[in-house]
């Protein structure tokens, strides 16, 4: 345990927060690295928000305990920690301006002359001349970078993030993920980002803990976790995925061969995180881009080995640097196909008969015992989220 | 026409200007009378202009003794309202107990209630206790009375604080005392000044409940209703006066500390 590598690393061990008969979070172990930026993705109400105060000791954990490093701060007060949060709508003083919100810190630990550092942290932050300012005046970019720098200062072990971007719109949004992720590289602390937003946590993580109904359902690099899902809620959330049922009919050399149907697809055993005996059900995944269209008269132009599925277009919608089908299968229904716009295709309007076809490496299987639809983020749950935030 | 356009464009700043007058017109028929010199004992005719009562407002016999002692009872019974009423809107605001529905309602029952009632029931209630009528009673009946209007301006601050701001002072080595010397006092305290001065005002010109629980107590309300029977001394439209002028200069200096402030961050 006293491996030099783990000095610095949160450590949740069967963590989990149950109010009355609703459990928040479910006990949970959970290792972030020291100096890894690491994300708790999830939809509203998953836990990622309870788990991130838990750290924070804004929220007594029921079972469990907390270790920073060698220290077990589960019973240590939120002032007596050694973390700091960037709250959700900031949360600044509005009776303090701007230099004196970013010295609360110091100052409540008794650190005399603060006005160096102060002014060292509001360059960074680039607010050097809104110093005087209070914080109704600035706008909510501005506002977000001094939580930023209100909490960075005391040079917690710890950021923690909590849905730090919710309130901006989209072009800040952007602005400020870059922004947070450069002064993540600079400082060198371990930042724990709660998001809601699969886009913002691949493109600011090393690291994301995809969480669902207070647990964690999977966790890895994001590349790892778009190509390598777990369950279907993980394949659904990150990104979109589409599922298709099939049985596995043999196995040979790592290869899975599988009946969807009357189609025949295979399947590496080792991207396989289902059962693979052989008559065992499984969901076939594949991501939409990873598909190839060709119309059914070039057929024979495919290929040998390419997984490959019959069908029909239903609809089509032209994004500008894609396009996206929507592909009617005998084997499953309203498959997604994003196909880049190099070379448009012009026979490929609905009603057209087309051949999908992908390489099988891209191939994923889950258990087909769980629901299909987890993590599909419909309209309704959209629109709460925006409500919420 | 032009009179037409004239009168449309200007219509609020008239409307405005005849309903300030309207507020005004009262308090300077005190100041100008307060320069009269009376003929009889009654000072309701303009006869001359005079200086006697500035020049010697306690002149008339028990009147600056009422109006210590309305000002002691004022000051004490805003500071025990305010101390009292800033707790109670806390505890409702941000505790769940049981009784909170009922003293959540039951706090407005003195603002609601007409006041002579409230004033018999209180003597009633102070004569059935034995109590000595005097400073003691009137005290606290005042606390009482203050206690709601108190209670509804802190209310209405704490309720609108966003909770995260304390959570935010702990997150940063704040402990329970500093968070709330720090961040709570300070952002209730606009909530807690128009409650104590809400309760300052209603308690220095109560007369009603005064009058039923002061026994033999005079207080300046009760000073001036007494010589309105006899004859208005002069001296009462210096005191009043004077009151207004204290009045309007703290709304002036602190109009002016926030002009001041608002400009210095813009």
């Amino acid at each position: 345990m006293t491996d030099d590598t783990t000095r610095g690393d949160v450590r949740l061990s069967g963590i989990g927060k149950t109010y009355g008969s609703f459990t928040a979070v479910h006990p949970l172990d959970l290792t972030i690295p020291e100096g890894s930026f690491f994300a708790l993705l999830g939809a509203s109400g998953c836990g990622k928000t309870t788990t991130l105060r838990m750290i924070a000791g804004l929220e007594d954990p029921t079972t469990g305990t907390v270790h920073l490093g060698e220290q077990d701060v589960t019973g240590l007060p939120p002032y007596k920690r050694p973390v700091n949060t960037v709250f959700q709508s900031y949360a600044l003083f509005p009776h303090l301006d701007i230099y004196e919100n970013v010295a609360f810190g110091l100052r409540r630990r008794g650190v005399k002359s603060v006005k160096k550092q102060v002014g060292e942290m509001l360059d960074l932050v680039q607010l050097g001349d809104k110093a005087k300012h209070k914080p109704h005046q600035l706008s909510g970019g501005q506002q977000q970078r001094v939580a930023v720098a209100r909490a960075l200062i005391n040079h917690p072990r710890v950021l923690l993030l909590d849905e730090p971007l919710g309130a901006l719109d989209l072009k800040l949004r952007r602005q400020m993920q870059l922004e947070l992720k450069r002064i993540q590289t600079e400082v060198g602390i371990t930042f724990v980002h709660v998001t809601h937003d699969q886009e913002e946590a691949m493109t600011m993580a090393d690291q994301v803990a995809v969480m669902n109904a207070g647990r964690v359902e999977q966790l890895g690099a994001p590349a790892d976790l778009y190509e390598n899902p777990q369950t279907t809620f993980v394949a659904n959330f990150l990104g979109s995925s589409n599922l298709i049922e099939a049985e596995i009919a043999a196995s040979s050399g790592g290869t899975l061969a599988l009946k969807a149907g009357d189609g025949k697809l295979s399947l590496p055993a080792a991207r396989c995180s289902a059962p693979t005996g052989t008559g065992d059900k499984v969901l076939v995944g594949i991501r939409p881009e990873k598909i190839s269209l060709a119309h059914a008269d070039d057929a024979r132009e495919i290929t040998e080995g390419r997984n490959r599925l019959t069908g029909r277009v239903a609809a089509t919608s032209f994004i500008g640097v894609s396009t996206q089908y929507v592909i009617d299968s005998p084997v499953c229904e309203g498959l997604e196909v994003y196909v880049q716009n190099v070379e448009r295709d012009g026979r490929l309007a609905p009603g057209a008969e087309v051949v999908l076809h992908w390489n099988p490496d891209h191939t994923f299987g889950l258990d087909a015992a769980q629901d299909i639809d987890a993590g599909v983020e419909t309209v309704e749950t959209d629109a709460a989220e925006g409500a919420a935030a | 026409m032009a009179a037409i356009t004239w009168i449309r464009r200007h219509l609020v700043v008239l409307a405005g200007l005849l309903t300030l007058g309207f507020l005004i017109l009262p308090n300077l028929v005190v100041l100008v009378f307060s320069f009269n010199k009376p003929k009889g004992r009654f000072n309701y005719s303009w006869q001359e202009f005079d200086t006697h009562a500035w020049q010697d407002p306690c002149g008339v016999a028990d009147l600056c003794g009422s109006l210590a002692l309305s000002l002691q009872i004022a000051l004490w019974a805003t500071i025990g309202a305010t101390v009292l009423g800033t707790l109670i809107a806390f505890a409702l605001v941000r505790y769940r107990f049981r009784a909170r529905g009922a003293i959540n309602s039951l706090i407005f029952l003195p603002m609601a209630m007409p006041e002579v009632v409230m004033a018999a029931s209180l003597l009633t209630l102070f004569l059935n206790m034995g109590a000595q009528l005097g400073f003691w009673t009137i005290l606290i009946a005042h606390i009482m009375f203050c206690l709601s209007f108190v209670v509804t301006a802190v209310k209405a601050r704490v309720m609108s604080m966003d909770p995260r701001l304390e959570e935010a002072a702990r997150d940063l080595y704040a402990g329970p005392v500093q968070t709330f010397v720090r961040v709570t006092l300070p952002i209730a305290a606009p909530g807690i000044a128009a409650g104590a001065l809400l309760a300052f005002a209603l308690s220095f010109d109560d007369f009603i409940i005064t009058n039923f629980t002061a026994g033999s107590t005079v207080t300046f309300p009760m000073f001036v209703w007494g010589s309105a029977q006899r004859g208005t001394p002069v001296q009462i439209n210096v005191i009043g006066t004077a009151m207004f002028a204290v009045a309007v200069t703290c709304v002036l200096v602190g109009m002016l500390l926030g002009n001041r402030r608002t400009q210095k961050s813009a």
